[in-house]
């Protein structure tokens, strides 16, 4: 007798070129901050980073039309997912250009020379006077996007989970490695990871149950599950609660939002812009695919649990950003309201309403990159400025930036002729062409909320007097010009000329499975 | 008719002249106001031109209409046209403009740390977008331009405005954005009714008038687009921002946000929530009539009691704006004419007294207080004449434009409605009352001290004030015309209503408001 033969899992190399150029630019990446001398390290990892991100979005766009289930059921590539990932990669090129910067901060770029020196340390002076720059914070960068794009479009919970890990692990620890204010940032990693690992392991606990519910961790095994069964045991209500719990806690939707503001405050501005752009995006992407795909035969349950969270969601970021005196949190409050209306597609379990988030992902996307960068820009010798009345007439000071940063508010207050404001429309009318009439009007509510506080940072910067002491913008250099002008330009184009990106989303057709 | 694209001429002839301003070197003063001027001039100068193609006798509903495609994938396009009722509007914009231009001309002092380019920029900007709403047929570019508005108003308030503009500023704003973003949200559940009804979604207004909307669907979809355009043109309970808007604000801010601005609040009422939602509007006709009659008294009768001019006139317009919405929401022909005309005439009225005002407050270094005021009559009389024009005009004296506006509304309301016509009556003896009491404290009497040695007005501010006589005078004996042009088009909006006038006894007695 033979022993059993396990086969050969049939894997399209070409169809995962762009997951194996970033993962293997990431381990790459590893090896060089191992054996490559110091000097040389920075050029060759940005050479990586920039490599491989273009590159695999690049080979993408270049392969769009190879879509399937690929790796024996693990991975899904069909259009939502392509897209996701085009996005995450483009917002990463973008933080890049952030990550690269060497000039706002006079000690070198925003990163700590070396986070294990303690803060305020003998060690980390002598390491700031040498000069020494970290370059390990790059390889964590990629495997990060790695796991993101993974993410995206894992089709199965095993994959999802392990995607997600890749993903957030390589975050707590960028978390923890600002320059300036280095306990705060620490403490923001920290934060960071207890709750994310919490959060982690309620999404693994949703997959046991659903696990023990379908027989199979594959998502359409459990489609075809709920299909056969209709009538839903525990075991479906709790696995569905449980995995949504872990995915709304990286989407920072309300209650699974506290760790937002002290992780957003307290993290180097382009890993916060990271943060609140790209992972927002992989949340949000995997949230669609496990709800739409794995458990569409039970979106009776979950709808009106997310308009509840929806709602919630946009109310309370939108309330709490009112109080807020710091810059960074207010953002980190908006995210989260931000979140709350991408939500709102989510629950319609339409097609409408995924192309209608889609589109609000990319607008969210690229102004919030734009606000970290500017964000980054403004300071002083010891490091950023975020006290909000410092910011007083940085209209008079630094003009251009000013403008570019009300441009930014008004998108997110949802004006026309601003991406924002085209995102909002579409999310609204997904919600209204099912008749979710309620979810429009707290939409609004909060609108009006919301639009308070970006207001009010306009009138801070210009229509205050500037205060003794205040910061202009530093001029940095030319990465950072760079993503603040992308950012600018998509913010007002697709507010003006939004038709080629929603025919383009609108193309994706629907997820496989 | 010609095939000139007469109105996106007349938007970007002003947006050019804003950018050309922008541009000019920072350390010349007196250049972007040539500039600025000159652009605002040959606006007017192309409007004229413009409506002399007008055709009053025209079947199509718009005249001067172009279409293009914007994002077709959401049924939206660029599509701009005139009624009458736009057209007089397009040409009320263009003819203030210039006037509050030349007005302001010293609202920004060199070396005040402001930028004067940065005002006449705004200001033309600020009349591309008015040009823009009054004419956009497209229901989607019309919300486009009515919100966008706001960014330019709320930076002259804000940036140029009095001591407590900031306030003003973002209460002005919030009050607005709360108006847009519930229209927002009638907008697209209208465009998901036309999705329903049509297959595919459109803005376009002509496509949506023909829409045959469940009343229902149309009550709840008016209520959003009408507090819009409640809180733009304030109907009382919505006007509490408008006293701050206007007390803060230059002068020149003030004429165009109450003169213009605030008039796309009625205009929208005419154009929009009648002819789409038509049951609905009938349904809530008796709630608006209320509510029009009650800030026609309030405003009069708090306008009694204010010791601030600015608010006072504040006050005043939204007791105006009261009439004005009387006159849209009794359905007749009358009604409906009284009410265009008297936006017209309003705007011209506003005009005058901010501006008289403007003259005066600046000689007294910038107190709007009634007290500081007293014997202005024999230091300055030619400023006093015009002010005791101004008070005149707006308590609507016959032969003055504001007469005819009001006296036809009131025509149309007793033919429907004899109690709150005569209610509403009440209100013009009020108004009457405010505005004699402060031209008498403000012109007769003793000088006060702030008042002695001023001088009285030069070259410069009679010309602003000239014109706005002119036409108040003009419009006030001779309304033909204008009536003539507003006549068919709402005619035409009566008729989507479905709506006839009752049988009346009273003659046509102005030329052209025949029913």
């Amino acid at each position: 007798m033979t022993p059993d033969v396990m086969p050969a899992p049939s894997i399209d190399y070409i169809a995962l070129l762009p997951y194996i150029l970033v993962g293997a630019a990431g381990v790459i990446g590893v090896i060089v901050e191992a054996f490559v001398g110091r000097g040389a390290r920075r050029p060759i990892q940005l050479v990586l980073v920039f490599g491989s991100l273009i590159g695999a979005f690049v080979i993408l766009v270049v392969n769009r039309a190879t879509q399937g289930i690929q790796a024996e059921g693990a991975l899904a590539i069909d259009g939502p997912g392509i897209l996701f990932m085009g996005l995450i990669l483009l917002l990463s090129i973008l933080v890049a250009l952030l990550m690269a910067e060497r000039q706002l901060d006079p000690a070198g770029d925003a990163f700590a020379p070396r986070a294990s020196a303690l803060p305020g340390s003998e060690d980390e002076r002598e390491l700031t006077v040498r000069g020494y720059f970290q370059t390990e914070i790059w390889p964590l960068f990629l495997f990060s996007v790695f796991g993101m794009m993974l993410f995206v479009t894992a089709s199965n919970l095993l994959v999802l989970f392990i995607a997600l890990e890749i993903m957030s692990l390589p975050l707590y620890l960028m978390a923890g490695m600002s320059r300036r204010r280095r306990l705060l940032s620490q403490e923001a990693a920290l934060k960071y990871f207890i709750l994310g690992a919490f959060s982690s392991a309620f999404l693994l606990f949703g997959i046991a149950l659903l696990y023990g519910y379908a027989g199979s961790v594959e998502f359409s095994a459990i489609a075809d599950a709920l299909a056969a069964e209709p009538g839903q045991t525990a075991l479906v209500v709790g696995g569905t609660a449980l995995l949504a719990v872990g995915l709304l806690f990286k989407i920072g939707a309300v209650p699974f939002h506290a760790w937002v503001p002290d992780v957003y405050q307290g993290s180097p501005a382009p890993v916060t812009a990271f943060m609140a752009a790209a992972v927002k995006v992989a949340a949000f992407g995997a949230l669609f695919r496990v709800m739409y795909v794995a458990l569409g035969g039970v979106r009776w349950d979950w709808e009106p649990l997310l308009w509840i969270i929806a709602g919630l969601t946009m109310l309370f970021g939108s309330v709490v950003a009112i109080a807020q005196t710091d810059i960074k949190r207010m953002i980190a409050y908006s995210s989260i309201a931000q979140a709350g209306f991408i939500l709102i597609g989510v629950s319609t379990a339409t097609a409408q309403g995924l192309y209608a988030s889609i589109f609000y992902l990319v607008a969210y996307g690229f102004t919030t990159i734009g606000i970290f960068a500017i964000i980054s820009m403004v300071r002083l010798s010891g490091g950023e400025v975020t006290r909000l009345d410092q910011w007083a007439g940085l209209g008079k000071r630094s003009p251009v930036v000013a403008t570019s940063f009300a441009i930014f508010m008004f998108a997110l207050a949802g004006f026309p002729l601003t991406s924002g404001f085209i995102a909002k429309f579409l999310v609204f009318e997904s919600a209204l062409a099912v008749d979710n009439l309620g979810l429009v009007i707290v939409g609004v509510i909060a609108s009006v909320m919301a639009a308070f506080f970006y207001i009010r940072v306009v009138v801070i910067m210009f229509f205050r007097e500037p205060v003794e002491g205040a910061p202009a913008a530093a001029v940095p250099s030319a990465t950072t010009t760079l993503a603040l002008a992308i950012s600018v330009a998509v913010t007002v184009i697709l507010g003006i000329l939004p038709e080629p990106v929603i025919n383009l989303i609108e193309q994706a057709g629907v997820f496989l499975r | 008719m010609t095939s000139l694209p007469w109105l996106t001429i007349l938007m970007v002839v002003p947006l050019v002249g804003s950018i050309i301003v922008m541009l000019l070197p920072r350390d010349r003063d007196v250049l972007p106001k040539q500039v600025a001027l000159g652009f605002a001039l040959l606006t007017l100068v192309l409007t004229v031109v413009m409506g002399l193609q007008f055709d009053a006798d025209a079947t199509a509903p718009f005249q001067f209409v172009e279409s293009y495609p914007w994002i077709p994938a959401l049924g939206i396009s660029f599509s701009v046209g005139v009624d009458g009722i736009g057209l007089v509007l397009v040409a009320l914009a263009a003819t203030l403009v210039p006037v509050v231009i030349l007005a302001g001309w010293n609202d920004v002092m060199p070396g005040s740390g402001r930028s004067v380019k940065g005002y006449f920029a705004l200001i033309l900007i600020l009349q591309t977008l008015m040009i823009g709403v009054f004419a956009a047929t497209d229901v989607f570019l019309f919300y486009v331009f009515f919100e966008v508005m706001l960014i330019p108003i709320y930076f002259l308030i804000g940036r140029y405005g009095g001591a407590d503009r900031s306030y003003a500023a973002v209460k002005f704003l919030i009050y607005s954005l709360v108006g847009g973003l519930l229209m927002l949200a009638a907008l697209i559940g209208l465009y998901v009714v036309s999705v329903q009804q049509l297959g595919q979604g459109t803005f376009d207004f002509a496509a949506l008038v023909g829409l045959d909307i469940d009343p229902n669907t149309q009550k709840i979809l008016f209520v959003g687009f009408f507090i819009a355009f409640a809180i733009k043109a304030p109907l009382w309970p919505f006007h509490t921002w408008l006293p701050d808007a206007a007390k803060e604000s230059t002068p020149a801010t003030a004429v165009l946000l109450i003169g213009v601005l605030d008039k796309v609040g009625t205009f929208g009422m005419i154009r929009y929530l009648l002819p789409i939602f038509p049951a609905a509007s009938e349904f809530y006709a008796p709630l608006v009539v209320a509510l029009a009659v009650i800030g026609i008294l309030y405003g009069a009768l708090v306008a009694f009691g204010q010791k601030d001019m600015k608010r006072l006139f504040a006050y005043s317009s939204m007791s105006h704006f009261g009439f004005i919405a009387l006159g849209i929401f009794v359905f007749t022909t009358w009604g409906l004419s009284g009410s265009t005309f008297y936006m017209i005439a309003h705007g011209l009225s506003t005009a005058a007294i901010f501006l008289a005002a403007g003259f005066l407050m600046n000689r007294a270094g910038g107190s709007s207080l009634i007290s500081t005021y007293g014997g202005v009559n024999k230091v300055a009389p030619v400023l006093a004449g015009f002010f005791l024009f101004a008070a005149l005009s707006a308590l609507a004296l016959p032969g003055l434009a504001s007469f005819i506006g009001e006296f036809l509304v009131l025509l149309g309301t007793f033919a429907v409605n004899v109690p709150v016509a005569v209610i509403a009556t009440l209100g013009i003896v009020i108004t009457a009352g405010y505005a004699l009491k402060l031209y008498q404290k403000v012109a007769t009497g003793p000088p006060s001290p702030a008042v002695e040695g001023m001088s009285d007005l030069r070259g410069r501010e009679i010309t602003t004030l000239a014109p706005i006589v002119f036409l108040t005078i003009l419009l006030g004996v001779f309304p033909a015309p204008v009536l003539n042009v507003i006549n068919p088009a709402v005619e035409r909006t009566l008729e989507v209503v479905g709506v006839t006038d009752p049988p009346s006894v009273i003659p046509p007695i102005v030329q052209g408001s025949a029913p």
